[in-house]
């Protein structure tokens, strides 16, 4: 159970703590607030220029990351390049996708490094990491089930209706993760 | 003459002060903004890899820009009306910001540009190795520079 009520300013129990190199053992909100104390997170937190790029980096990524994803989801819908085989989509796209995740990934790290208590105790933080457990959940079952028989259905104009339903459940999962990802910027519930 | 009457006129129409005065209808909007970010920029990038030689070199660039149309088209709408709401409740604030300017002639020359040239290219039986190359180089940048430009405005 994580305890979210540990008071930051008023817990001296954290002082001595952040001139330590190492994290000590402590609840994932003790970690935040020992991350948050971090030389490296407050100057990203205060700087006038690395965030805003952190963020733009983060934002305009989308666009190879996911824009690439969405055009392979609608390859297994049959909505889009159906002369194209999907294993070649597939395989041609994926040095692409697979960058444009890193990227996301890197950054998104930055930004959570930057503000980790707030964005920790956010619901729609939560919400998007409880997202992005199920997209790569679906990428694993559709590839190790439908994915190895592609031979089969490789120029189907419409794939199987597994093939589809990954398609649909990544598009869904990703649009999911997208907004709640914009929501966790606004402090509706903070 | 200026715009910035315009500009006045639209933060304080019915729409502007509707989107302005509400807590989540400008998420809302800025979500639906985001997601044809990501439509618009597959649909984009996938032809311009192509005439780069990358992403689907299998496929013939006038076969993948002919599949990507509609969904250019699309994102291209839904991006238009929702950021035409967005800017309606924060017109005054754009008209002072630099990066709105950059935006709209960046976004100006994108449209013209991917509908005229980069189409013409993108289409032709046999295009030039090198033409191809150049539309696709320029198409990146101006579609980069509408991105930037927007993601701009959101810092003031």
């Amino acid at each position: 159970m994580i305890d979210y009520h540990v008071a930051a300013s008023a817990d001296s129990r954290y002082d001595s703590i952040s001139e330590s190199f190492w994290p000590p053992r402590m609840s994932i909100t003790g970690f935040c607030e020992w991350l948050a104390n971090t030389p490296g997170s407050i100057a990203l937190h205060e700087s006038l220029w690395v965030y805003p790029i952190v963020e733009s980096v983060h934002v305009l990524t989308l666009c190879l990351f996911l824009g690439l994803t969405v055009m392979l989801d609608l390859r297994l819908l049959g909505m889009a390049f159906r002369s194209a085989r999907v294993s070649e989509v597939t395989k041609r796209l994926l040095p692409w996708t697979t960058a444009g995740f890193v990227m996301m990934v890197a950054s998104g790290l930055l930004l959570f490094y930057a503000i980790p208590v707030r964005t920790f105790q956010n619901i729609f933080f939560r919400l998007k990491l409880a997202m992005l457990l199920l997209a790569g959940l679906n990428v694993w079952v559709f590839h190790s089930t439908i994915y190895r028989t592609v031979a089969a259905w490789d120029l189907d104009t419409v794939p199987p209706k597994r093939a589809r339903v990954a398609g649909g459940l990544s598009l869904a999962l990703w649009a999911g993760i997208v907004v709640a990802g914009r929501m966790i910027a606004y402090s509706w519930f903070d | 003459m200026s715009l910035l009457p315009f500009f006045e006129f639209c933060e304080h129409s019915a729409v502007g002060e509707a989107i302005r005065t509400s807590s989540w209808l400008f998420p809302v909007i800025e979500s639906f903004h985001l997601l044809g970010l990501v439509v618009i920029g597959g649909s984009v990038l996938v032809v311009d890899m192509r005439l780069l030689g990358l992403g689907l070199r299998g496929q013939p660039a006038a076969q993948l820009a002919r599949d990507a149309q509609r969904w250019l088209v699309g994102s291209l709408v839904v991006m238009l009306a929702s950021g035409v709401l967005l800017f309606t409740s924060e017109a005054t604030k754009c008209y002072y910001h630099a990066a709105f300017w950059v935006k709209m002639t960046s976004l100006l020359l994108a449209i013209l540009f991917t509908f005229t040239v980069r189409r013409k290219v993108a289409a032709a039986d046999k295009p030039s190795p090198l033409l191809s190359k150049l539309v696709a180089m320029a198409s990146v940048t101006l579609w980069s520079a509408v991105g930037i430009g927007g993601r701009w405005i959101g810092f003031s």
